[in-house]
């Protein structure tokens, strides 16, 4: 199989509001600068493009439509779509590279939350017969997850504060686009009251408006093009039941079943950049990576930091990968999950050239 | 190079206006679990699901592969939601190739639905945006002003139309699936159905229907393992521009005219018309038959009603290149699987095992859908021949 | 005794979500200006065409576009379609005509009533021009504009519609 490549990444900032600016003008910026890192200029430098989005956060049927007006896309271009975070859009173009039908993709996500109330909106994720009547929001079952955890003993709410406390530190340090950073001490954190127990408001993710976008392409192309890049040495993505009962929720068995496809353990890991929404999930995942203390977890803050819906996931790829491009590290993972208490999860495996 | 793949199982619902009788889930499975014993395999036979279907909010269920995954069989496996508007029927099943083509899997099981009767089409595609003008007047308000420019432009005589909405279902009568079932039907009928966007009638628009499409895809090197036989997938495409630009041409886009190029040049097409022996093409307005004919290079510009006129396309006059022998989107359309019908109705032909609208001896079928403003194309060529 | 029921195939489960939208920084422009009662569309700085509503990019280049360029309400005819289903809330009687219609000054259509005018002689090429809503009435909507009607002036031959500057059709 080809060797897929990594070329360029680029991130709008994550703000609670984007206020005036629609889905095109959120995602020309990125699109512009990745392609421009890579050397390019329009969709038509590319062989193929994908994007990632959710209707129902802008609650427009079609939102991703007019995306395509930032694309210029005259004369037309091989374009696709899934209503997925752009991870998945990402999964969708290598697999067109695989099969030799593109040398080279531009992918992007974009999301704008600030029109709608995200977690009840994502409470339509759920069964639509039984679960979405009841409208349990997402946060609600994140904390029943969570409560589950410290009722069996798997982790404290001192360990949920480390996360936080850690994300707020390296967002500081190291992500220019971050909504939420700064220094605070786990103590403080657990001196807040509870917000959906035993969650506490800074246990969740923000809400954010951004998009992101990656150009990748064979190596060969990336060669010819005189790019630095970082190479997938493995992707793989794996859904488990909607039964919330009939899942052990402290653990993520896909999440586990992903890594194993690819790669994870085949060498060190020196940066995970984890899609976890709720500081809990940090801990399940960190445990179904099987990462050790050897490894930065989410050295950009993670989504804690900021979370793009629809964009995180791609960036966590592009957090990755930015690095090996900047010759900071040789090996990582990123994460990208979808669904209610990480239904689905997607792990991929970077490396340097 | 793409890993050759074929078509190895076909399941689909019957197509109806309501069917009250499954959930949203029972209907995906049932389509799945046919396809699946069509392919003579079980859902533990399969690597990957790749699901696909119009906006969210014609069911109001976000995202819905998070829903379905138990009823698909899913659980543990990779699963995918693609999404491109009215043409992602034909994308889906593109992507869901893509898996076994890029030798990353080798068997998938694809599926796309709608569920018309617990959504409301019209409600989701007019939210009430305050800053554009309420004329939402549905899909057919948009499209027949360009409708109007095509029969302006080819001098067209007015009853083409009437023409193809006839003839499509009287092939819909062929078919059992078909949600529309008027073997009566006469040209004279259709004249005398109501107006409804000038010079759309009732007749000439597809129907709203409930129902769902899956199709098991296959690696070369596990086909034999299936007991029919399978439709080769011997081209894809896929396409896209804006949906509005200064000097757009709307009548024949040009991304359609590029990915039947690009489709064709993969299967070795050289003349569509002599080298297909059929077509499944994406015609919801019956007008877009003469439309598409040109779009796909069957008929010169300005020229494509006169196949339709002459009944090259119609199975019942024996025409040399019949265009949806089903009955197309205008007998059956739950949208999110239409353009995947007319994918799976092309394999269907080239496999022999189309019942009583099968066209005989048919090798080779083009399979194509399009969407939103005329503006998104997927194609795919299958055959009987591996080439 | 048991009572004979029919049996439950479905339940109502309405679902209300508030969204508070945003039309994005060149539509909200452009609304402001319709308040206004002036048309203002954008030009590419790459092909020079002139959008009308501005969306913010030239979607065949894929640039931003941010030049304003104030367009007529006088429009050609580009194609049309008699309606004759009613529009939900509205009060406007089937049958009426939607039509695209390109302003004198930009390069692309724009979706809008044609009212005061015979159905049936509709045609591409047709010179027409908005009839406003009382400046009192107007708002931040293309609505301020009642619907067009048509003007008496000679059409406009197939290959020039979408040509027409912003002075005018002079044959």
């Amino acid at each position: 199989m080809k060797d897929i490549a990594i070329v360029s990444f680029a991130q709008s900032d994550c703000v609670r509001n984007a206020g005036a600016k629609n889905e095109v003008e959120l995602i020309m910026p990125v699109i512009k600068s990745a392609l421009g890192a890579a050397g390019l200029s329009t969709a038509q430098d590319v062989d193929f493009t994908c994007s990632g989005s959710c209707d129902y956060q802008q609650g427009a049927a079609f939102a991703f439509v007019l995306g395509v007006d930032a694309l210029g896309a005259v004369p037309p271009i091989k374009e696709s779509h899934v209503e997925m975070d752009a991870a998945w859009a990402l999964y969708e173009a290598i697999l067109k590279i695989r099969m030799g039908h593109a040398d080279s993709a531009l992918v992007y996500g974009f999301g704008k939350s600030s029109p709608g109330e995200l977690p009840t909106v994502l409470s339509q994720q759920l069964d639509p017969y039984y679960l979405a009547p009841l409208w349990v929001d997402t946060v609600s079952l994140a904390a029943m997850q969570a409560r589950m955890m410290l009722d069996q003993g798997v982790m404290e709410e001192a360990d949920m504060a480390a996360v936080v406390a850690r994300s707020r530190r390296n967002a500081l340090a190291n992500n220019p686009h971050a909504q939420l950073k700064g220094e605070v001490a786990v103590e403080q954190l657990l001196a807040e009251e509870t917000w959906v127990s035993p969650l506490r408001k800074h246990d969740c993710c923000p809400v954010s408006d951004g998009a992101s976008a990656m150009v990748l392409c064979t190596v060969e192309k990336a060669r010819e093009w005189g790019k630095p890049y970082a190479v997938i040495s493995g992707i793989d993505h794996r859904i488990e039941t909607h039964n919330l009962g009939a899942r052990d929720l402290t653990r993520s068995v896909s999440t586990e079943q992903a890594a194993a496809v690819a790669g994870v353990s085949d060498g060190a890991i020196e940066v995970a950049e984890i899609y976890a929404p709720y500081s809990h999930q940090e801990i399940i995942l960190t445990r179904a990576l099987g990462l050790g203390s050897e490894t930065v977890v989410n050295p950009s803050g993670g989504v804690l930091a900021g979370n793009l819906m629809m964009a995180s996931g791609l960036s966590r790829i592009g957090e990755v990968a930015q690095r090996i491009i900047n010759g900071d590290i040789k090996r990582g993972l990123a994460h990208a999950t979808s669904g209610p208490c990480l239904q689905h999860n997607l792990v991929t495996v970077l490396e340097a050239a | 190079m793409a890993n050759l793949a074929a078509v190895v199982g076909i399941g689909q619902t019957k197509y109806q206006t309501r069917r009250g009788d499954v959930s949203i889930a029972g209907l995906l499975r049932e389509a799945a679990v046919k396809a699946l014993e069509d392919a003579g395999l079980g859902f533990d036979d399969i690597d990957a699901v790749i699901i696909g279907k119009a906006p969210d909010m014609f069911e109001g269920v976000v995202m819905p592969e998070i829903y379905l995954t138990d009823a698909l069989g899913a659980n543990g496996k990779p699963m995918l939601r693609v999404h491109t508007a009215g043409s992602v029927g034909g994308s889906t099943a593109l992507v869901a190739a893509s898996h076994v083509q890029s030798g990353t899997f080798k068997r998938v099981l694809t599926v796309t639905f709608e569920k018309q009767s617990e959504s409301n089409a019209m409600w989701a595609l007019s939210s009430p945006h305050p800053f554009s003008p309420h004329l939402n007047a549905g899909a057919g308000g948009y499209f027949a002003p360009i409708i109007r420019e095509y029969m302006r432009r080819s001098g067209a005589p007015y009853d083409v139309g009437i023409k193809v909405a006839t003839k499509d279902r009287l092939h819909g009568a062929r078919n059992p699936l078909a949600h529309l079932q008027l073997p009566d039907i006469t040209m004279a009928k259709v004249e005398e159905s109501p107006m409804l966007w000038d010079p759309i009638r009732f007749l000439e628009s597809c129907p709203s229907s409930d129902g769902a499409c899956a199709m098991v895809i296959a690696d070369a090197s596990l086909v034999s393992e299936s007991p029919k036989p399978p439709a080769w997938i011997r081209g894809v495409a896929m396409r896209s521009e804006p949906t509005m630009y200064a000097g757009r041409e709307e009548v024949s886009p040009q991304a359609g005219r590029d990915c039947a190029a690009d489709v064709y040049a993969q299967a070795g097409i050289t003349n569509p018309r002599k080298d297909f022996d059929c077509a499944e093409v994406y015609v919801p307005f019956s007008w877009y038959e003469p439309m598409w004919l040109e779009n796909l290079g069957f008929a010169e510009e300005g020229k494509g009603w006169k196949l339709t006129m002459e009944g090259a396309t119609s199975l019942d006059e024996n025409g040399d290149i019949p265009w949806n022998c089903s009955g197309g989107v205008l007998s059956s359309n739950p949208i999110g699987a239409s353009g995947m019908i007319r994918f799976a109705e092309a394999a269907r032909q080239v496999r022999g095992d189309a019942g009583a609208h099968q066209v005989e001896g048919a090798r080779t079928a083009l399979g194509h859908a399009y969407g939103g403003g005329a503006q998104f194309f997927a194609m795919w060529v299958v055959s009987a021949d591996k080439g | 005794m048991s009572e004979e029921r029919e049996m439950i195939t479905g339940i109502e489960v309405p679902i209300y979500l508030k969204y508070h939208f945003t039309a994005g920084e060149a539509t909200a422009r452009f609304l402001s200006q319709v308040r206004q009662g002036k048309l203002v569309g954008q030009r590419c700085p790459s092909c020079n065409n002139v959008y009308l509503p501005p969306r913010g990019s030239c979607a065949a280049c894929g640039v931003a576009t941010t030049e304003e360029v104030e367009v007529a309400d006088k429009c050609t005819v580009e194609s049309f379609t008699i309606v004759y289903i009613p529009i939900p809330g509205n009060p406007i009687q089937p049958p009426y005509v939607i039509a695209n219609l390109i302003p004198d000054g930009a390069n692309i259509s724009f979706i809008h009533l044609l009212s005061e005018c015979d159905n049936d002689t509709v045609h591409r090429g047709q010179r027409v021009q908005a009839v406003w809503k009382p400046q009192e009435e107007w708002d931040y909507a293309m609505d301020n504009i009642r619907y067009f009607k048509p003007l008496d002036e000679p059409d406009v031959p197939s290959e020039s519609i979408g040509k027409v500057p912003v002075t005018g059709w002079e044959v």
